[in-house]
């Protein structure tokens, strides 16, 4: 296999090993760096697949990934859990070896959905769509098992980490514009989020997500 | 085309001058007059569409046709008197401690942004930017929804952050998924997420991508129309935050995610010859229908009964629009239209009562014809009108979709027929209760706006009774079009 | 000379420097951590000094000991000679290779460590018993993680023999195959659950919080214990020969090169050597882990080899 193939293959692989160490970290700092790491890794293969397929646009979005995923969101992150005095989220849902078995099912899952487009598709990449998917689905899964907001929230970005993965892997990414655009609306999301979670902790004292489930379909 | 850029750059400009300026004064007034001129532009870009036809802007950047360019009107006509209605409730809540001007200021600003988004995802061509455009109309409305800062909207502000994210994100995928289709056909670039282009070759798209993408964009677009089971967030986020926010998106954004839904059905009609896509909305149509009106009945709180009935009549539009022909598609049509009009109005009618009674308890709002008779008859035929009661419209667009019903889906007609009586019963009650009997409300220190109320019940009528031609003309070139 | 004699002498000429050099391979990981602990050690010899002194002594058993109980040393010692010959050292041309594959090599593993588990609760004691269930509770979740480690070389390989995995493996041209690389870390995480080392058991220990292995053969002495140590040291050895053939093979001579062999030898040394070196530093700078942790270590290692096979399967790397 050709370096640049070999590369990628790494670097996928690498992904979905950040992915589940995300599923099984309880300490929330290291869930940002391990977000940063993931947003390094996506950087590196957006510019291998540049150099060796000639599309100059993956550069842009190689440079506008780096900017916002390995620095201004792991900042605002890294802020607000100091403002917030959030450090640890200790319990979830479900224990952690039972979340990682989930995950590999779901990772199987993932796999055989991927199979009739990967075959369509025209790229070098075309085989990392499956855990393309797969990073969703485990972003997913650690979205329902987790007990505070934060790591809620980390869980969301890294599953439209996995959706640009995916789209590096079918087309070569998305049309500038609307990547720029996918960027902005992260980028306000979290702004939005960070104001969001001050109201949340002034209204509940804490960051559980256990008080924010009174609202019932038909108690009221 | 310069009235696009007035429809969408008066919203824009808006939102940023009343981000400065939001908690003076004049802030209500000056929203009043945005929202004026959006709508004047709005009305001029119709004007020219009817005569022109279809039209493309900024290099393809934008679209109008019949389908969407009705639905600008609406929205900015909406925007326009829902922001005449909140100025003295507002102010109200103001006088009650309810609100500082600070929560104001954020108020007015992220109104005229969200309208912008909304209209922006109504006028562009490229179907990336509409999925920007769908993120963006979330975001600005999240911190309205906690605008009050009790723990319940806090809650219902995070459950609608975090579904309709989630949900947003599949849609994202579906467009990844429509773009690879796309590519293949069209060649890598731009122009390939163009509706325009993709509608002219969608016989060419490859079938299974297209079933899959259309399967990621309905349960992307559809968490935000509100279909069960994806709807948790729907009854929380829309009677927890002020009203002339559940005014805005009860009647206008659950309208323009089903417009996104819909050019997407478009398309996949075109790539797939079986009617997969029509089966998919009709299924969760009907449920949507069936679940929410028999969740009406649990409700206590009168925002969140009447949330309820936006899900239920959001899935008779699915429904319809599913179900497909002329007859459902100008039914699902002029439902859009009636609907908004009626839950925005019931809406202003149920803001100001819940004002004077001080909760939005409805065991506990009596007697509102006794002490402001118009807040009480306008909450009365608002109601009436939202239950199908001839002759208002919501009765001409339901009464035409169980026709077509009985036609294409007979064994859909019976399911509906109860699920609507049981709404019927359900609601009647209710607002009988309210409307009628002994109170001890308290008198509003600002007089409150009615007018939009009667407006919008005054045109629901007319619709009821009589559609003009030209707008009857629209409908039908919009239904051709959606096929 | 005719192919099977050369192939028989060849085995047993492998069989014979893996069992009569695992001690040395003891010694020198003891030596590198003394090293590492800046204390002077004592001797890469010492293992050989310890099993001499084993054997001149006389065995001591308890009244109710059964046949099993003084079997189970010649079994367990027996089932690590047999492992020892089966994994591909020097040359991948063995001739006892068809009495085991990969897949049964895991099942002589878990013979030998059956019959340990019953002898330690053969006599009876307290200590016998703890020691054979928590054994037991590192093997179950160890051996499947293991038969996944194996998996990957084998879809590689397309065969279950040893000898076909290893010649696959170590004609493949040098480049980076992600699956194996977690396969190799899920492989390292089991070696040291398996082979009773820090992080997961401490073999000096004797404590009755912390034992897990030593507890097991508390009761046994001289030529007994003498033939369990040696297996130990066998089955180190043999693990460490394992990874090596599996992960960095190159160096192996060829079926019937005879040229190739003194290279092969010398390559072998040098990667047991390193492997010695880092097992070393792998107990020094870890810390025994609660017993109660060894279920999420193992349930990781397990992880990492079914993400590797996965991995293979999707990319074909």
């Amino acid at each position: 296999m050709a370096l640049s193939a070999q590369l990628i293959n790494l670097m996928a692989a690498l992904l979905l090993l950040i992915a589940f160490a995300m599923l099984a970290q309880r300490r929330i700092l290291s869930l940002i760096y391990l977000f940063a790491w993931q947003g390094v890794v996506l950087t590196a293969n957006s510019i291998v697949v540049a150099y060796s397929t000639g599309q100059t646009h993956m550069y842009y979005s190689a440079l506008l990934t780096f900017a916002l995923k390995v620095i201004v969101l792991p900042w605002i992150l890294h802020r607000l859990i100091r403002k917030l005095d959030v450090r640890w989220d200790v319990e979830t849902l479900i224990n952690i070896p039972t979340t990682m078995l989930i995950g590999i099912a779901l990772v199987i899952f993932a796999f055989n959905l991927a199979l009739p487009i990967s075959q369509l598709a025209g790229t070098i990449t075309r085989s990392t769509l499956g855990i393309a998917i797969a990073i969703v689905l485990l972003s997913f899964l650690m979205m329902i098992t987790r007990r505070k907001a934060v790591p809620q929230v980390i869980g969301f970005l890294a599953m439209e980490n996995g959706l640009f993965f995916a789209a590096t892997s079918t087309t070569y990414g998305m049309p500038m514009i609307v990547e720029l655009g996918v960027a902005l609306d992260v980028l306000i999301g979290m702004l939005i989020l960070g104001i969001f979670f001050f109201q949340v902790r002034e209204a509940f004292d804490s960051l559980d997500l256990r008080h924010m489930e009174k609202l019932k379909e038909t108690d009221r | 085309m310069s009235e696009i850029a007035f429809v969408l750059g008066l919203p824009l400009a808006g939102g940023l001058v009343l981000a400065a300026y939001g908690d003076r004064g004049g802030a209500a007034r000056l929203n009043v007059l945005f929202n004026l001129a959006t709508f004047v532009s709005a009305a001029l870009l119709a004007a020219r569409v009817v005569d022109a036809g279809p039209v493309t802007a900024y290099g393809e950047l934008f679209f109008i046709d019949s389908f969407n360019v009705f639905l600008v009107a609406l929205t900015a006509f909406v925007g326009f008197t829902t922001a005449l209605f909140s100025r003295p409730y507002m102010l109200n809540e103001v006088e009650h401690g309810r609100l500082t001007s600070r929560m104001l200021r954020l108020y007015h600003s992220m109104y005229q942004l969200f309208i912008f988004t909304m209209l922006l995802v109504l006028l562009t061509n490229n179907m990336g930017i509409l999925w920007v455009a769908m993120e963006a109309a979330t975001l600005t409305t999240v911190l309205l929804v906690s605008l009050y800062r009790t723990p319940a909207s806090v809650e219902a502000a995070w459950k609608y952050f975090i579904l309709c994210g989630v949900g947003i994100a599949q849609a994202l995928f579906g467009t990844i998924l429509l773009y690879f289709a796309a590519e293949k056909v069209l060649g890598a670039g731009g122009n390939a997420l163009l509706w325009t282009h993709l509608n002219a070759v969608k016989g060419d798209l490859e079938p299974t991508v297209l079933s899959l993408a259309f399967v990621f964009l309905f349960v992307g677009y559809g968490t935000k129309v509100g279909l069960v089971p994806l709807h948790n967030w729907l009854p929380d986020a829309h009677s927890e935050g002020p009203t002339p926010m559940s005014a805005v998106l009860s009647g206008l954004l659950l309208n323009v995610a089903l417009y996104a839904v819909v050019r997407c059905k478009v398309l996949v009609d075109g790539a797939l010859e079986t009617h997969f896509a029509g089966n998919l909305m009709m299924g969760f149509g009907l449920l949507s229908v069936v679940v929410a009106a028999f969740f009406l009945w649990r409700q206590r709180d009168v925002k969140r009964m009447f949330a309820y009935s936006s899900v239920e009549h959001m899935g008779l539009m699915t429904f319809a629009f599913g179900m497909g022909g002329p007859v459902a598609t100008f039914a699902g049509l002029l439902h859009m239209t009636v609907h908004s009009l009626t839950k925005s109005a019931i809406f202003f009618a149920v803001g100001h009562a819940a004002q004077k009674a001080g909760t939005q308890v409805m065991d506990e709002i009596r007697g509102l014809v006794v002490t402001n008779p118009t807040i009480g008859w306008a909450l009365m035929l608002g109601s009436l009108a939202i239950l199908g009661m001839p002759p208002f419209g919501v009765f001409a667009s339901e009464f035409l979709v169980l026709t077509a019903a009985m036609q294409q889906q007979p064994w859909a007609t019976p399911i509906l027929l109860l699920a609507l009586g049981v709404a019927f019963a359900a609601i009647f009650v209710r607002v009988q209760a309210m409307v009628f009997g002994d109170t001890t409300a308290r008198r509003l220190p600002h007089p409150p706006a009615l007018i939009p109320v009667f407006v919008h019940l005054a045109i629901v009528l007319m619709l009821g009774l009589y559609v003009p031609p030209y707008l009857a003309d629209w409908y039908r070139q919009a239904a051709r079009l959606i096929g | 000379m005719p192919d099977f004699v050369t192939s028989l002498l060849s085995q047993l000429a492998q069989t014979l420097i893996v069992v009569v050099l695992a001690p040395v391979m003891l010694g020198w990981v003891n030596q590198c951590r003394s090293w590492l602990q800046n204390r002077s050690g004592p001797g890469l010899m010492q293992p050989y000094r310890l099993l001499s002194k084993l054997f001149h002594k006389d065995a001591v058993l308890a009244k109710n000991a059964s046949a099993l109980f003084r079997t189970a040393p010649y079994i367990q010692f027996g089932c690590m000679v047999l492992a020892a010959s089966i994994v591909p050292v020097t040359q991948t041309n063995l001739a006892f290779s068809p009495a085991a594959d990969v897949i049964a090599l895991v099942g002589v593993f878990a013979l030998a460590r059956v019959f340990s588990a019953l002898a330690a609760m053969d006599i009876g004691t307290a200590f016998g018993s703890m020691g054979a269930r928590r054994e037991m509770l590192i093997a179950s979740l160890s051996e499947p993680a293991l038969l996944m480690v194996f998996f990957t070389p084998l879809l590689i390989a397309q065969s279950t023999s040893l000898n076909t995995i290893v010649a696959t493996l170590a004609h493949r041209e040098f480049a980076l195959y992600p699956s194996l690389a977690f396969a190799a870390v899920a492989f390292i995480m089991v070696l040291l659950a398996e082979n009773a080392r820090i992080p997961v058991d401490n073999p000096a220990t004797h404590l009755e919080l912390t034992m897990i292995h030593e507890a097991m053969v508390l009761e046994y002495s001289a030529r007994h214990l003498a033939l369990i140590e040696w297996a130990t040291a066998v089955k180190l050895t043999t693990y460490c020969a394992l990874g090596i053939a599996l992960f960095v093979p190159w160096g192996v001579a060829s079926a019937g090169d005879w040229r190739g062999l003194p290279f092969a030898l010398g390559a072998f040394v040098v990667k047991l050597a390193l492997a010695g070196g880092a097992l070393a530093v792998l107990e020094t700078v870890s810390a025994k882990m609660r017993i109660f942790r060894a279920p999420e270590f193992l349930g990781m290692a397990f992880l990492l080899a079914v993400l590797g096979m996965l991995i293979f399967l999707l990319l074909g790397a």
